[in-house]
């Protein structure tokens, strides 16, 4: 009997989304182990997206399925379950970074507020240790933890997103969706919020799935790469591997597209 | 004057129904009661009516007592703690002239109690219903204003975004500073707006004899607590819920533990505190009881 942790974290089986007749995404197939982290890559309108929001519960796929191994169930269909277990498993078990922070903070709560939210949603009643957490968070992030009690829309676009990602962690999921995590952001700011999450990652051994078109992310972030075109995978393997020696036509394009200083 | 025993009305107006509304409705009205008190603190939604005042003044809790009333009941009606304000005699009046039945300023006397933002001070019976008028019976509504989401955070028990508001409350300012329409949780499973009451007032709601019920007529909504319901007010283990309180007394009776309205009483700057519940005050004057300024009485009444 295999053991248990040897089980994919996340299982894509076929997975295609039609918006009526036009395609989104077919027959993607996967699996994602703890720890590891899958890059998707692919230009715009390759279905990019469209994948992430079936594959993070916002969008029921018209075929194929997502499984993922819960704590304590087994794995399941995510959705074969009930609203209120999807929810609780989006609010504990996952994190979701959106690519325009202002989409995944809200923007009149304070960062506090923000970081503890989670956690008052399962339960946490305790103020003075939500504040701790949300403290430690923070620092974690490298936020000024003086910065507490401020609202997001006072921070700037690189402290947005590491408030997103401190939120999104404070529950200690085992798996994150970033959808373009370092989009508009500058390039200091973006090799520090590559630092944080590559340290995040080996730290809690979190699996992730990044979506993005900029390689260089991926190529710092992601251990296997997808590539994506017109809503079908035309290459995927190891990072490195992609990178250095493409074989479609089209990561060649891609590759060799990025921009040498 | 003091405070009105039981008072006989005159025959109800002619061409009316019994209490303005038609049988149909007021059964429609007491089937969404009866859905409310099978799953206290759950928001009905009911096909409220056209009445003859405007929203904002009362008509849910109108279409409520209408639908309950029947002859032998004695009404109290109350605005902020009293009787003989303007809404309070107007819609005792309402009650009086399409009905017929008898009506009290006493809360002890009366079997039906509407109130606008109070509960008496004199704890109520089984045999008594308090019905409630409610503004917005959302909690939720000003963190989310979305209504398909506040049904679905209700549905799947989603209350998170009721504690962020008060954990931003005691960031901002050290401590909870919602004053009414404090946030409850009943029988431990739907969180509820009790009106627009004082916090003060939420204590008296938890494991109360009497039966409680909401309506909401803008947003045509019921609600209920039934008797011996648990009412909590949320709140956090450091940052436990508290009443307000005085340093001063009711200036006519004395009471201290009574919610006091502050009166202002001239353009120096003089003020007194009075309680809110004149039928209480009465109560208690009528009894013995004297504050600092019990020839006040006059003057209270005037203003």
């Amino acid at each position: 009997m295999t053991n248990e942790t040897e089980q994919p974290l996340l299982r894509a089986v076929g997975v295609s989304h039609w918006y009526g007749g036009t395609l989104g995404c077919r027959d993607v197939n996967f699996e994602l182990h703890p720890g590891e982290v899958l890059g998707i890559v692919g230009e715009s309108g390759s279905g990019k997206s469209t994948l992430l929001a079936c594959l993070s519960a916002r969008l029921q796929p018209t075929a194929g399925q997502v499984l993922y191994r819960t704590r304590y169930q087994g794995t399941v269909d995510i959705y074969g379950l009930s609203e209120a277990e999807r929810r609780l498993l989006m609010r504990t078990d996952w994190g979701i970074v959106h690519q325009n922070p202002r989409d995944g903070l809200r923007l009149a709560v304070s960062a506090g507020g923000n970081v503890g939210e989670r956690l008052m949603a399962v339960g946490a009643r305790h103020y003075g240790r939500i504040r701790e957490t949300a403290n430690a968070w923070l620092e974690r992030v490298e936020i000024d933890a003086g910065r507490i009690d401020d609202r997001p829309d006072t921070f700037s676009g690189g402290m947005q997103q590491r408030l997103q990602i401190a939120r999104n962690l404070v529950t200690q999921p085992r798996l994150v969706f970033m959808d373009e995590p370092t989009g508009g952001l500058d390039v200091s700011v973006q090799a520090r919020l590559l630092d944080l999450l590559r340290g995040l990652v080996a730290d809690l051994g979190l699996a992730a799935v990044v979506v993005t078109h900029d390689l260089a992310v991926t190529r710092l972030l992601a251990h296997r790469l997808m590539v994506m075109r017109r809503g079908e995978v035309v290459e995927s393997g190891l990072t490195d591997q992609v990178l250095d020696d493409p074989q479609h036509p089209y990561t060649q394009l891609l590759v060799s597209s990025v921009l040498q200083p | 004057m003091e405070g009105v025993e039981r008072k006989t009305a005159e025959a109800p107006l002619e061409g009316y129904n019994f209490a303005y509304l038609d049988e149909q409705t007021k059964r429609m009205i007491r089937r969404a009661i009866l859905k409310a008190v099978a799953i206290p603190g759950h928001q009905v939604p009911f096909g409220g009516r056209e009445m003859p005042l405007p929203y904002g003044w009362g008509t849910g809790g109108i279409q409520v007592t209408a639908s309950l009333i029947g002859p032998d009941d004695v009404l109290k009606v109350i605005d902020q703690g009293s009787d003989d304000t303007t809404n309070a005699v107007n819609i005792r009046r309402f009650f009086a002239r399409t009905t017929g039945v008898d009506t009290t300023e006493r809360t002890a006397e009366a079997t039906l109690i509407q109130t606008r933002h109070r509960i008496p001070e004199r704890p109520l019976r089984e045999d008594q219903i308090l019905v409630y008028q409610v503004p917005i019976p959302e909690p939720l509504r000003f963190m989310e204003p979305r209504e398909l989401e506040t049904r679905r955070m209700h549905a799947l028990a989603d209350y998170g975004v009721m504690h962020v508001k008060l954990y931003e409350d005691i960031a901002r300012f050290g401590r909870i500073s919602t004053a009414y329409n404090y946030p409850v949780l009943v029988n431990g499973r739907y969180v509820m707006a009790p009106s627009p009451i004082p916090k003060f007032d939420n204590p008296k709601m938890d494991r109360m004899p009497a039966l409680q019920l909401f309506g909401a007529g803008r947003e045509k909504r019921i609600y209920a607590v039934p008797p011996y319901t648990g009412v909590k007010s949320l709140d956090f283990e450091d940052h436990p819920f508290e009443v307000q309180r005085w340093e001063a007394c009711c200036a006519l009776c004395g009471a201290g533990d009574s919610f006091l309205d502050e009166v202002v009483v001239d353009d120096r700057g003089g003020r007194m505190f009075v309680c809110s519940d004149s039928d209480h005050c009465r109560e208690r004057r009528d009894a013995g009881h004297t504050g600092p300024e019990p020839e006040a009485v006059g003057q209270v009444q005037e203003i």
